[in-house]
């Protein structure tokens, strides 16, 4: 208390002047001119570029030359059959990360915390993260390396040993490479996403354990009445933003796994947006109007979830 | 600790369980660059037989030699090395240029500042405009492309930003106020030297996010000496996926299969972090802790 109020006395809050608050936090103002243009420059300065996307931009006549048209562009894209395409792939895919994706980690989280060894658990969390740190590049590499249908690790091991009569073509056929697709993501994100839960898992109250156990409550009574409702909260939360990015795309990781066989699941608004903008130059305004919608629903969804989440009682996120 | 008193009483067929789910899911981490290396250091005709797995067969670094006599993953993998060293070091400093003075409450203008940066988080301009900003800022074909947009990241911020609040009170900051020490002081010589955890957590962040990231090496350079390493390994392995083969040069084709050079590429590429990420991912965990509590 008696800091604070000495606090005050030479360092007043926000309550002051501009010209005193220069005079006494230049140095910090200086400081932070510097992040504050860069965020100007690379961020802000391309939101004008927006505007393309109510033109009928043509990269030789540029900015001024090119003509104003409206809401044709949009009113185009949403009859475009590949964008129609790629949107709908892009919502299957992420509704199916959600249910596929989502729940791993935690269950994971709940067998790691009930490993009773904590060298072994130790070492295996560690040896779990690993995919987290490595490139779309590398694992879509390895992926291709173990899964091709003709060279593929699997494929030959199948083989070699009976288990199957016919190679798999997990990666050239729609619906198998969206399961090894799903698969892979599951797998790379696994690991990394059970480290929050854990934390939430390790600030539940140790009494609540003791004296569930003092009743004679099994291991998995005590896991479905004191862990699952403990993390709830983490759940919620965590799964609301998840539902905050039901309209993202990630180019990289889809580029890393897609091949021309399966065009048609691959064909996500990442790759319509890289395809018929910078890839093919001449959809410059349409991949513009796409990302603009992207960007739009997904802040949307961020409010949206940010909002739900508090009105449920749980720290928002923004 | 609550398990300690019952290890020997209570060592159940589920504790076995559950114990063979973690080795087997870590398995599928290890096995599979144990398998790459395993191949990329195996005689061609074994791995066209399809006849290595997890142990080398035929002894043989023809693969790595190619790769050193071809040069080209080599000039990129220092060409990475030396992006990603200037992208952490600048991307620390600016991070700290505004999680320090935004995290102090007295900073007036501090809650429009922040929405400023934070906003950015929220809603991207998208692929075309940034293309084009970058294209008029003539940064289109350098390296400076992958470095200068990405550096000061909000999120990195928002992290640093509650570090600071949470542990640097502002009693600490008005005693050496009091002495007459100028705000730089203050940072340099008292908040740095005790933040050490939360620098040591951004710069990974910042390390391996732009050691990792290549999309930017794919939309904004066409120069292939300037592309980073992951873009290079994703357009030999990726490009060739399912028919085409991959095309380190001719030379090297000729003495060794392109799927044994393929796994020698990955291994290549992959050293650096399999050998950093056991040290570095304390750190990482730490940091994701900071942000989970606001982020």
């Amino acid at each position: 208390m008696i800091n604070q109020n000495r606090l005050h006395s030479t360092l007043p809050g926000t309550g002051i002047s501009w010209k005193k608050a220069w005079k006494r936090d230049w140095e910090l103002y200086l400081l932070l001119s510097v992040p504050l243009l860069l965020t100007i420059l690379f961020k802000y300065g391309a939101y004008p570029g927006l505007r393309i996307a109510f033109m009928n931009y043509l990269p030789a006549k540029g900015y001024e030359g090119s003509e104003w048209v409206g809401f044709e562009t949009f009113r185009k894209v949403f009859r475009d059959r590949d964008f129609l395409l790629a949107l709908r792939n892009s919502l299957i895919f992420n509704f199916a990360e959600v249910i596929v994706s989502f729940p791993m980690p935690i269950i994971l989280a709940l067998i790691l915390n009930e490993l009773k060894i904590p060298r072994f658990k130790k070492v295996s969390q560690t040896i779990l993260y690993l995919p987290h740190f490595l490139s779309w590049a590398i694992i879509g590499s390895i992926t291709y390396t173990l899964f091709r249908t003709e060279t593929g690790l699997v494929n030959n091991f199948m083989i070699n040993t009976g288990l199957a009569s016919e190679r798999i073509p997990f990666l050239t056929e729609n619906l198998n490479w969206s399961i090894t697709y799903l698969a892979v993501g599951v797998w790379a994100g696994m690991g990394w996403g059970s480290i929050i839960y854990l934390a939430a898992i390790s600030s539940i109250n140790e009494e609540l354990y003791e004296a569930a156990m003092i009743d004679g409550a099994g291991r998995w009574k005590r896991m479905w009445h004191i862990t699952l409702p403990g993390i709830k909260p983490t759940i919620i939360t965590l799964l609301i933003m998840t539902l905050g990015r039901l309209m993202g795309s990630n180019y990289e990781r889809l580029s890393a796994m897609g091949n021309v066989n399966v065009k048609a699941v691959q064909y996500q608004l990442a790759i319509y947006i890289y395809e018929k903008g910078l890839a093919s130059g001449t959809g410059f305004s349409r991949a513009t109007a796409v990302g603009l919608f992207q960007s739009l629903v997904g802040l949307l969804l961020v409010l949206a979830s940010d909002k739900f989440a508090k009105a449920l009682g749980e720290e928002g996120m923004i | 600790m609550r398990n300690r008193k019952n290890i020997l009483k209570r060592f159940t067929i589920a504790d076995l369980i559950m114990i063979f789910i973690i080795i087997m899911l870590c398995l599928t981490c290890v096995l599979p660059f144990v398998h790459l290396l395993s191949k990329s250091i195996s005689d061609n005709s074994y791995v066209l037989a399809k006849d290595v797995y997890f142990l080398p067969k035929g002894l043989n670094f023809e693969a790595y030699i190619a790769i050193f006599k071809d040069g080209q993953l080599t000039h990129s993998m220092l060409y990475s090395v030396l992006v990603t060293l200037i992208f952490t070091v600048l991307g620390l400093v600016t991070t700290i240029m505004a999680a320090w003075p935004l995290s102090r409450k007295r900073l007036k203008g501090r809650i429009a500042f922040t929405f400023i940066i934070m906003f950015t988080m929220y809603f991207g301009a998208g692929l075309i405009p940034t293309y084009l900003l970058y294209s008029r800022l003539k940064l289109l074909n350098t390296m400076w492309v992958l470095i200068l947009p990405l550096i000061f990241a909000p999120y990195n911020f928002l992290i640093m930003k509650t570090y600071f609040q949470s542990n640097i009170p502002a009693s600490l900051e008005e005693s050496a106020y009091l002495d007459g020490a100028s705000n730089i002081q203050i940072l340099v010589r008292i908040v740095l030297p005790i933040s050490k955890p939360i620098l040591a957590t951004i710069s990974l962040f910042l390390a391996v996010g732009r050691w990792n990231a290549y999309q930017d090496s794919k939309f904004f350079i066409t120069k292939k000496s300037l592309h980073m390493i992951q873009y290079l390994l994703s357009m030999m392995v990726l490009s060739a996926s399912e028919t085409e083969k991959i095309s380190i040069s001719e030379a090297s084709l000729v003495t060794t299969t392109p799927e044994v050079i393929q796994a020698a590429a990955i291994m290549f590429v992959s050293i650096p972090v399999l050998c950093v990420y056991p040290f570095a991912q304390k750190y990482f965990v730490k940091g994701i802790m900071i942000g989970a509590i606001k982020g």
